[in-house]
Parts: structure tokens; sequence; C-alpha cells
């Protein structure tokens, strides 16, 4: 019972730091149109940059500067910002494609320097020596987790309480009014290439924040938690959740981090031993299914956004 | 009745399917006549050409050319029923040299050299330039390519969706009094035209759309004297006023 | 040196075939193809199998040609392969991105690319397993070029180099010289004047897309000759050949050749400063560098 409860204590936070993710994710495509290819970098930015501000100092790697852990978390996401604005400043004035290739390969590029540069991030052996906050105060591991949960399940609703309100103001509009329109946007006197840049950027900034909690919740990071795997997963609880709409990214996070364990822990016990090595690629072509399918059949997800000021005028006519 | 080149009968039509442009229009074009279509911005015009070229759907209503149904062809089988349109603008292809954009059209033609050299006989302006990008060509120029183009494959009818936009008075001339010689040596041709006036000095019939309907229509020589039309699409002044 | 840059001459000969398709898809469709790379892995593991088919019924094409490890057979197998990744990259096409492009939605279309590299590569790691196979084992010596500097060559990379300058030679007439080069040119300009042109655009989208699924096969069959053969050559090769695209700019065919030298070439060069490891992220610096200087590439057409 204790087991079942701390699994699913450990399972909630999982999934409620990748929903955060999955709504910054959703501002970026959902809200703004922006694909982003590499979402892994801006995570993985949020998490190295969170360990290396609060962290312990090591004497192998630089970082470590202890910093007081708010802003440790904080510094994490605005390492992730930084990194989409140099993409976004690059990408964002060419054509549209232009940027999913570039965070693409920043993407690539960010678990290749994480694996190699041993003296900033560890290298494969990844980030240790990092204490999570308050860690000594409370003797108990479960009940850590369970205020751990507390504390990423406040942030996740500030996130979602947050971005609900953006959409809603007159930002949110114009960020909808440059996905729909680009020109008639511009005509209007609005700078989309600005507005896009500050979207993309915020984003970023939650996916960060998103990668800080996550590698707070391990106290670890390595270059196996950067991989291209993530992104995919992001992007396919987004789908599934429908763009846009950020109560169903919710949603889909947890409905598609359920399907992924569940697959994988059936896949692992009742698979015969010779197909097991072929779990991860089962997982995958299933993600892909679920991405192309989702975009063919029901590209709105399973849950669509109700507030599209176009569509409804459309039928109207 | 006088021998009637295309016939276009009840025609609606529109992008989308619930929101029809046309709503429903009548013309018919003489074998080797100049007819032309005017009326305001939204009225249909372009979007009837378009129609009968293929490339705006037809919900209802019948289009035949020389009494042959041609009812929602497929854009890139006009040539095949001896039809060609020029469209109102980027109707050349820029990264193409002159003689490429012509062989392009004529890639299914064997005696496609030959075609060449007759319609580079008939523009000389486009003979000499005729190994340079089509994107260098004056307005003028690119409209008498266009207009080459659409000649190439020897249609019976060319539609043309105001060939004289942006162009300067003198090249408008040009264009369209071309448009009427084709019509002489046999060629027939349905004209979209803002530029009223001038058209409808070379044009042999016209029709008038308003609202995707037929609003009038009579020989061009009958409107160019009508006190209304010439008021509402000449620049006359109404009677009595400064 | 001497011996990255033939490397690298080499490395970019293949990058650049897969480039030429992937430049002349995202010109024509408009979309960034994260699945082209796959069809360089569907080319070189549909080369396998002919090669294994061809080699049983008919035992005397699995002689070597010359100094060559290519055998009569694997050369009848790529033709075969590339005519079987065209089809598969027009089949992807009507299943996939063709209805997406029907929709209008013009965003998802680099979306789906994703969905679809994913499917593409893990389904070949599902039926081929995960493991490295080769075309040949027998192991074909390097012939020494020179000793000082140290140059060693081996017949297969002459061969692929060779082919690779044929085939581009080749494409390269048909674009110039022919009124299909013509077509392809005209749709990717004005799909709609092609359309109202007599130029039916279906027909010119499968065209682009076998055209580059032959060369991404082509390009697989020579990788897994060099190197060797696994579920993951369109991961491996996704960046270069993006890279090779952007430098050479979109829609550029000569573009797309020179970009998959210089990054090829670049590539090997600058394993000679930095540590190996690194060798992944080079072409994302060669990208970076040219969005900076020139965002539209060597030979692109201003982008908006």
């Amino acid at each position: 019972m204790m087991g079942l409860i701390s699994y699913l204590v450990f399972f909630t936070t999982i999934a409620s730091i990748l929903a955060i993710a999955v709504l910054g994710l959703n501002l970026q495509w959902g809200n703004t149109g922006l694909f982003n290819g590499g979402v892994v970098a801006f995570f993985g930015a949020g998490a190295y940059g969170t360990l290396l501000l609060g962290g312990a100092p090591q004497a192998d790697h630089i970082g470590g500067f202890n910093l007081f852990y708010p802003l440790a978390l904080i510094g994490g996401a605005v390492a992730a910002g930084l990194l989409a604005w140099v993409v976004g400043r690059l990408t964002l004035h060419l054509r549209h494609d232009y940027l999913a290739i570039a965070t693409f390969g920043v993407a690539v590029t960010f678990e290749n320097i994480m694996r190699n540069a041993q003296g900033f991030s560890g290298g494969a052996k990844g980030l240790r020596g990092f204490t999570r906050p308050l860690e000594a105060w409370v003797n108990d591991g479960l009940t850590y987790n369970v205020l751990f949960l507390l504390v990423v399940s406040v942030l996740l609703i500030c996130t979602y309480v947050f971005l609900e309100r953006l959409i809603r103001s007159p930002y949110g509009r114009l960020l909808r009014a440059i996905r729909e329109d680009e020109i008639a946007a511009r005509s209007l006197g609005k700078n989309p290439g600005k507005i896009r840049l500050a979207a993309f950027i915020t984003g970023s900034c939650i996916i960060g924040l998103a990668g800080g909690l996550y590698a707070t919740f391990y106290a670890f990071v390595s270059p196996q938690d950067v991989l291209p795997t993530l992104t995919f997963q992001l992007w396919a609880m987004l789908i599934v959740g429908g763009a846009g709409n950020n109560r169903g990214a919710i949603i889909g996070t947890f409905l598609i981090w359920a399907a992924w364990t569940a697959s994988g822990w059936s896949l692992s016990r009742f698979a015969p031993v010779e197909l097991q090595i072929y779990t991860g690629t089962m997982q995958f072509i299933l993600i892909g299914l679920v991405i192309v399918g989702m975009l063919l059949w029901r590209p709105q997800g399973l849950f669509p956004e109700r507030l599209v000021v176009s569509q409804s005028g459309r039928k109207k006519n | 009745m006088a021998d009637v080149l295309l016939h276009a009968t009840d025609i609606v039509a529109g992008y989308v399917k619930d929101l029809p442009i046309l709503k429903q229009v009548n013309i018919e074009v003489k074998r080797a006549s100049l007819t032309l279509i005017i009326g305001p911005n939204g009225a249909g015009k372009s979007t009837f050409i378009k129609a009968v070229a293929g490339v705006v759907p037809v919900t209802s209503g019948e289009i035949t050319l020389a009494g042959q149904r041609i009812t929602g062809i497929r854009p890139d089988q006009m040539a095949q029923h001896s039809i060609a349109y020029v469209p109102q603008s980027d109707n050349i292809f820029r990264s193409l040299t002159i003689r490429q954009n012509l062989e392009l059209v004529l890639r299914k033609s064997n005696s496609s050299a030959a075609r060449i050299a007759e319609l580079f006989a008939r523009f000389p302006a486009l003979a000499t330039k005729h190994s340079e990008k089509a994107g260098t060509l004056s307005g003028g120029q690119r409209q008498m390519l266009a207009v080459a183009m659409a000649l190439a494959v020897d249609p019976s009818l060319i539609l043309m969706d105001e060939p004289s936009a942006g162009l300067s008075p003198k090249a408008a001339q040009e264009v369209l009094q071309l448009a009427r010689d084709l019509t002489t040596e046999g060629v027939t041709i349905l004209l979209v035209e803002q530029n009223v006036n001038q058209a409808m000095h070379l044009a042999d019939h016209c029709y008038i759309l308003a609202e995707g309907r037929n609003q009038h229509d009579a020989d061009a020589a009958v409107l160019l004297n009508d006190p209304i039309v010439g008021e509402i699409y000449l620049g006359g002044r109404r009677v009595g006023t400064a | 040196m001497i011996q990255s840059l033939a490397d690298g001459i080499l490395v970019g000969a293949i990058v650049s075939l897969g480039a030429i398709g992937l430049t002349m898809v995202m010109h024509m469709l408009r979309f960034a193809n994260f699945s082209h790379a796959e069809l360089l892995s569907i080319g070189a593991y549909s080369a396998l199998v002919f090669d294994a088919l061809f080699s049983g019924i008919l035992p005397i094409l699995a002689n070597k040609i010359g100094p060559l490890s290519m055998t009569w057979a694997l050369i009848l197998s790529m033709f075969c392969a590339m005519g079987a990744t065209g089809l598969s990259a027009v089949l992807i096409d009507r299943f996939v991105f063709k209805r997406i492009r029907d929709k209008g939605d013009e965003l998802s279309m680099v979306f789906a690319s994703f969905g679809v590299a994913l499917i593409i590569r893990n389904v070949l790691g599902l039926i081929f397993g995960l493991k490295s196979q080769l075309y040949s084992n027998d192991i074909v010596f390097a012939v020494m070029v020179s000793s000082d500097p140290l140059l060693l060559i081996k017949p297969d990379q002459v061969f692929v180099l060779l082919a690779a300058l044929l085939i581009m030679l080749v494409l390269q007439f048909v674009l110039s010289r022919t009124t299909l080069g013509y077509a392809l040119r005209a749709v990717a300009e004005n799909p709609s004047l092609a359309e109202v042109s007599g130029i039916r655009l279906s027909w010119v989208i499968a065209l682009v897309w076998i055209i580059g699924g032959m060369l991404a096969a082509a390009a697989g069959v020579f990788y897994g000759l060099n190197n060797h053969i696994n579920p993951v050559i369109g991961r491996d090769l996704v960046l270069p050949i993006f890279a090779a695209t952007i430098v050479g700019g979109i829609g550029s065919v000569f573009g797309a050749v020179l970009g998959g030298f210089i990054v090829g070439i670049s590539a090997n060069m600058a394993l000679l400063i930095l540590p190996s490891g690194y060798s992944p992220a080079v072409p994302f610096m060669i990208i970076l560098v040219l969005l900076l200087v020139r965002p539209n590439g060597l030979f692109g057409e201003t982008q908006t």
C-alpha cells in the first residue's frame, strides 16, 4: 500500500513537471505557431542551470555556487530563456521551418556538449553534488516527496493561471492573430517578429523551469536526461491534449506519461526476453504513430480549444 | 443564333462550398469576338473566368465550349480543351528564361521550336531577350510573354484577367489592341477589365456583373452611348451637376 | 590533414546526395522534412535485401568487381533500392504529407515529419535488428596513395565519389536542359500558374519525391559501403543534410551539392581541432555561422 502511494506520488510529480514543460510548449506551438524541434535543450538548460547554480562546489568542474534554491531555479529558467533568445534572434525572421531546424540542432549540440564538456557539466556521468532544498529538515523520504509534489503542483497551477490570463489578454489575442494571419497582424502596425520572439522566450523559460524541477527531484542530471526522446514525448503530450488548449495539454501529459510508463512496464514484463531490447523501439513507434495519427485524424487534439475566433466566425457565414 | 463558342448557363461557383461568389451567371461568347466583362469590385468577374478555367470549382450550372461540356475541367487540362488563361499577376515564371517559359507550355508539342520561332517573329521584343530571365522584363513585356504563352498552345479561347492592370497607358493600349488583333485571326477572347474606357472601345460585346449575377449586357457600341453606363463606368457626369 | 580532406570530400558527396532531394522538397512543398534522412536508411536496407536476393538467385553476381568490395549484385541492388525508396517517398507523401497539405496546415508538416522519421527509424530497427550490418564482410584494404603526408584511400571510396558526381551531373542536366526540369522549377516558383500552364501538380510533386528518394537511396548505399548499415543512419545524418541545405540556400541544387561538400569537409577538418566527441555538433555550428553571416544561404533566394 505504501509502495503504491509512493509510486503514485512519484508518477504524479514527474507528470506534473512534464505538464509544466508542455504548457510552455503550448505557448510556443499552440498559441503562436512556433515549432520547437529541440524542446529538450531548453529543458536541459533549466536542469543543468539549476544544479550548477544551486549545487555545492565540486572539485572537478565549475559551478556549485550554492545559490539560494529559488534563485537557482529561476536562474535555470533564465538560462533556457537566454538560449531561446539567441536561437530566436537568428531564425524568427526567416522562413518558419528555420526555427525547427535550428532548435533541433541546438538540442543535438546541447546533449553533445553536456556529454563532452567534463569540466562544465560533469560529462557522461552527469552532474552530482546537489542537495535538495530542506531535505535535511524532513527525515522521511515519502514525506519529502509529498511536499515536493505540493510545490510542483502549486507551480503547475501558477503556470496554468499565468498562461490562461496571458492568452485571454490583448497580448494573447495578438499571438493568435499572428498565428492565423501574419500579414493582417502586420498591417495593424504590430511587429510580429518581436511578439513571436517574446512568446518563444517565455515558453522556453517555462520549459526551463520544468527542467529545473526535474533535476531537483532527482538531485542529478546527466546527458541521458536530455536525449531527443523527451522532445518527442512532450510533443505527443501536447498534440493529444490539443494544441492551444492549456487544460488539454495537462490532461494529455498525464495520459501519455501513463501510456509510456505502462507500455514500458508491460513490454518488459510480458514480452519475450529476446524482444526486450526492442522495448524502446516499440515505444518510439507508438509515439510516432500518436503524433502522425493525431495530425491526420484529430489535429485539434482530444480536447480541442474552445477559443478559436476565426473558425467559429467562418462557420456562421 | 450566331456562332457561339462559349456557353455558360446558370453558373454558381466559389472557393468555399457554402459561400458562392457567383450566384447565377449566364454568359455567351461569340466565336472570334472580344467579349468584355466589367463590374464593381467583388462582382465575380475574375471568379467567372477562373471557373471557366477550372481553377475555381463550379457548384452548379454548365459550361460548354463549341458544344462540348467543359464544366469543372482540371486546370492543367485547359490546353487540351483549347482554352488558355492569362492570370492577372504573376503570370510568367520569373526564374525561367523567356524561351524556357515558352518551351514549358509547349513541352507536349512536337513542333515547339517552330512554334517558338513564330511567336518570336510576332513579338520581336521577346525574341531579342530570349535567353534572359523573365523576371527582368518590363511590365508590358511581361504581359506580352504571358499572352505569347497563352497563344503558344493555339487555343480557340483565351481568358484574360485584367491584362492592363499596373501598366502604363501606352502599354495598356498595346496589350488591349493585341487582344483585339487576335480576334481577327479567329481567336476568341474573354476579357475582364477595370480599364473600362479603353477596353470598351475595342470590345464587341460587354457583360456587366454585380454581386455574382448578370446585371446587364449589350453590344459595346450600345453601352458606350448608354448614359447610365457612361456615368458609372466611363467617368461621365450626371447631367445638371457641376 | 590531407587525409581529413579526402575523407571529408567523400562524406560530402554522400551528404550532397541527401541534401539535393531535401532542398527540392523544402523548396517545392515549403516544409523542413525531418524524415528525409530516413530515406537513406530505407535505401541502405532495401539494397541489403535486394543484394541477398540477387546473390542467392545468381551467385555469379556475387563476385567482386576489380579492387572494389562492390559486387555486380550490389550495383543492381542499388538501382532497385533507388526505385523502392523513390516509391516509398511517394507513398509516405500520399499517406501523410499530402493529406496534411490538403488541409492547408502548412506548419504541421514539419511536426508530422518528426513523427514519420520516428516511425521509419524504429520500424527498420524492429525488422532488421539494432545491430550494425555490412554489405560485404570481406575486408578491403586501403591503398596508400602517399606516405608523407599519410593518405590512405579505399578503392570503394573512389568509386563512391565518382558515382555520386555522375548522378549529380545527370540531375543537373535534367533540371537545366529539359522541360521536365523547367516544370519542376515552375512548380516551385508558382504552383497555381504552373497548373494553368498545363502542368499536373500531383505528378510533379510525385516526381520530386521520386528524385529525392532515389538520390537518398544512392547516398544510403554509399554510406553503408563506407561505414556500416544501422537503423540510426537517418538520425546521424539528418543534421548534416539540413546544414548542407541551408548552406547552399533552400531550392538551389547546386547549392546543396556545394553545401554537402562544405559540411563534409569542415566536419572532418574540425576534428583536427576538436575532440572527436564533438563531431555531431559540427553541422549545427556551420548552420549557426551561416545564419549569422548569410541567412539565405550561398545560392538561396530571399525567404520570408
